[in-house]
């Protein structure tokens, strides 16, 4: 049933990647590519940790892509995404040795120092455009010369392949033994190394799985947009990542998607209509949630369900 | 020589402004365990009610040396207002749940305010450049500068001994200090927690307008002033140790110096060496220069 159920999604975005009109794919574009940023924030809020850095691995993974395409003269969108995951990872490899020993305030205060770093160096570079970025064109995917017009159709239907696989191998790993002592370790991380665990490891491993993610998402974001700009690292970036986290809840692999589509959708919205009251109606919608949703969105899905 | 004067004023006169914002927001994490990212937008309130209320008494024609009653005023007002409004309206309700949903709960209010700010002033920038100008100049060296930075010293120096007074000496700062120790304990032996938390949350957004309104003469009030000042501030705290009076002093000066020599030496650097200090610290020390032992909880 589930199966039928997430082909049949995914089989309405591919129609819609090749039918919908640029406005509604460049909504869904960034939705998913921001559904891929807070599937990995969910990954490590399950395992109790809230990362107020994620701006860092988007930002990297954008840029990573953007300068491949800008500098190295490798305009293909494939090795693109493949640059902006890895770079992400390389990354957060090393600086995960530093966090995986970190918790609650203080996990989110120096991810949060990591990503002001990278805002920090991006801002003053001047050969990367500083405050204002630079553009982004990319006309061939995976050796294939790409139509003009049909880029972004193409890379929207790659990210609902990219993002499906990303969601079903998250899925899977949830329920698998490291994805099972995450939520533990969130319960009570003590107990966790009592019983003959490493903690460590998992945080770790959790840590380098949600910054790939956000760099995979990075990147189609560069993709979606043409576009990349310091603000992708930026605070209130991560913390964007944070709200559609917590709209959503961490219950399933899809909430991240609904809600960022959610989110996306309001934005559009709002900044046509509301543009001065759009951050207010998110931070009450935010408390809202808080407070009388804690499990975030999905909790209706669930209820409904049930 | 000279030049190296300059870079260290310069640092001092950061330092005193960090230290400013960065004293409410450990306070208020000292006591109630709530990392305020809302501060900035008490911050931003601060600034826009000083410009607000000086603009007025300008151009109402009083003597210009009234200003200064003025943001004054601003920083009193925001206080009075926005810490109880905030406090009892919606952080009561808050109270047990996780630091980090806190912190969510601040981010919000920081969401809200930002576009409160914007609707009642309006996206212009305002200009209040009075008190600046007002007390003239004094040279360092051959460099000459504005006799208001030595106002934002002296009020930061101030700021710093009276509350550390207040806290150490009084019997209110005492009852203040018992609740940091031991919340439960210290409601069992009689002691109003939930009023300590009003007065602590009120005073912290007083120290954040105050920030705001000894800014407002040296800026552009604009709308989006607080994010950045935010961020600056939790670098402050956190280098010092969350909670700790005399860490945001300390942090405040580190991180000032550092920047103002990575301004004179390296101007690319500025907001780098700010976060750069930050992670090395808390890499060093995970829970920052002057933090406690914790116990494990099993």
């Amino acid at each position: 049933m589930k199966q039928v159920l997430l082909s049949g999604i995914a089989l309405i975005f591919l129609i819609a990647a090749a039918w919908a009109p640029q406005w509604l794919l460049f909504l869904l574009a960034l939705a998913l590519a921001k559904g891929l940023v807070v599937l990995g924030l969910l990954l490590l809020m399950r395992t109790g940790l809230v990362s107020f850095g994620q701006g860092l691995y988007f930002g990297l993974g954008a840029y990573a892509a953007a300068l491949l395409a800008h500098r190295g003269g490798l305009a293909d969108a494939a090795l693109m995404i493949v640059a902006g995951t890895a770079c992400a990872a390389a990354v957060a490899a090393i600086l995960g040795l530093l966090l995986a020993r970190y918790r609650e305030i203080f996990f989110a205060m120096l991810s949060l120092a990591f990503s002001m770093i990278l805002y920090g160096l991006l801002v003053k570079s001047s050969a990367l455009g500083s405050t204002d970025g630079f553009h982004v064109q990319v006309k061939q995917f995976a050796g294939i010369a790409l139509a003009a017009g049909a880029e972004r159709r193409v890379f929207f239907a790659v990210s609902v392949v990219a993002t499906l696989a990303a969601g079903w191998l998250l899925h899977r790993y949830l329920a698998s033994h490291w994805g099972r002592l995450s939520e533990a370790i969130r319960d009570n991380e003590l107990r966790v190394e009592y019983l003959g665990a490493s903690v460590y490891r998992v945080v770790y491993a959790n840590y380098l799985i949600a910054a790939a993610l956000a760099g995979l998402g990075g990147a189609f974001a560069a993709l979606a947009v043409g576009h990349v700009d310091p603000e992708t690292a930026y605070w209130t970036t991560s913390g964007e990542f944070v709200f559609i986290a917590i709209l959503g809840g961490t219950g399933n692999v899809l909430a991240p998607f609904l809600s960022a589509a959610i989110f996306e959708a309001l934005r559009t919205v709002a900044s046509q209509y509301a543009p001065n009251v759009w951050q207010m109606a998110l931070g009450v919608a935010m408390l809202a949630i808080i407070m009388f949703l804690p499990g975030g969105l999905w909790t209706l899905v669930r209820r409904k369900a049930a | 020589m000279s030049t190296f004067a300059a870079v260290v004023f310069d640092g001092v006169v950061y330092s005193s402004w960090l230290f400013l914002m960065a004293a409410g927001l450990t306070l208020i994490y000292g006591v109630m365990r709530i990392l305020n990212i809302a501060h900035g937008s008490l911050y931003a309130l601060g600034a826009y009610t000083a410009a607000s209320l000086g603009g007025a008494w300008i151009a109402a024609g009083y003597a210009p040396a009234g200003s200064f009653a003025m943001l004054a005023l601003a920083v009193l007002l925001v206080g009075a207002v926005m810490g109880p409004l905030i406090e009892r309206g919606l952080l009561k309700w808050m109270y047990g749940k996780d630091e980090i949903v806190l912190l969510l709960v601040t981010y919000a209010v920081f969401l809200i305010l930002e576009d409160a700010i914007k609707l009642v002033w309006g996206v212009e920038s305002k200009l209040f450049s009075e008190p600046y100008a007002l007390p003239g100049n004094f040279a360092i060296g051959a460099l000459v500068y504005p006799v208001y930075n030595l106002v934002l010293i002296a009020v930061a120096v101030v700021t710093g001994l009276a509350l550390s007074w207040a806290l150490y000496y009084t019997r209110q700062g005492k009852l203040l200090l018992a609740v940091i120790h031991d919340r439960e304990m210290s409601a069992a032996m009689g002691i109003n927690v939930d009023r300590v938390y009003l007065a602590t949350f009120t005073l912290g957004a007083m120290l954040a307008g105050l920030g705001g309104a000894l800014t407002a003469p040296m800026i552009a009030v604009s709308p989006g002033i607080g994010v950045e000042v935010i961020v600056l501030s939790f670098a402050v705290v956190v280098v010092g140790g969350l909670g700790s009076l005399g860490g945001a002093a300390l942090g405040a000066l580190m991180v000032g110096l550092a920047r103002s020599v990575a301004v004179r030496y390296w101007p690319e650097g500025e907001l780098f060496i700010i976060y750069f200090v930050m992670a090395l610290v808390l890499i060093a020390r995970p829970k920052g220069l002057f933090s406690a032992p914790e116990a494990r909880k099993i």
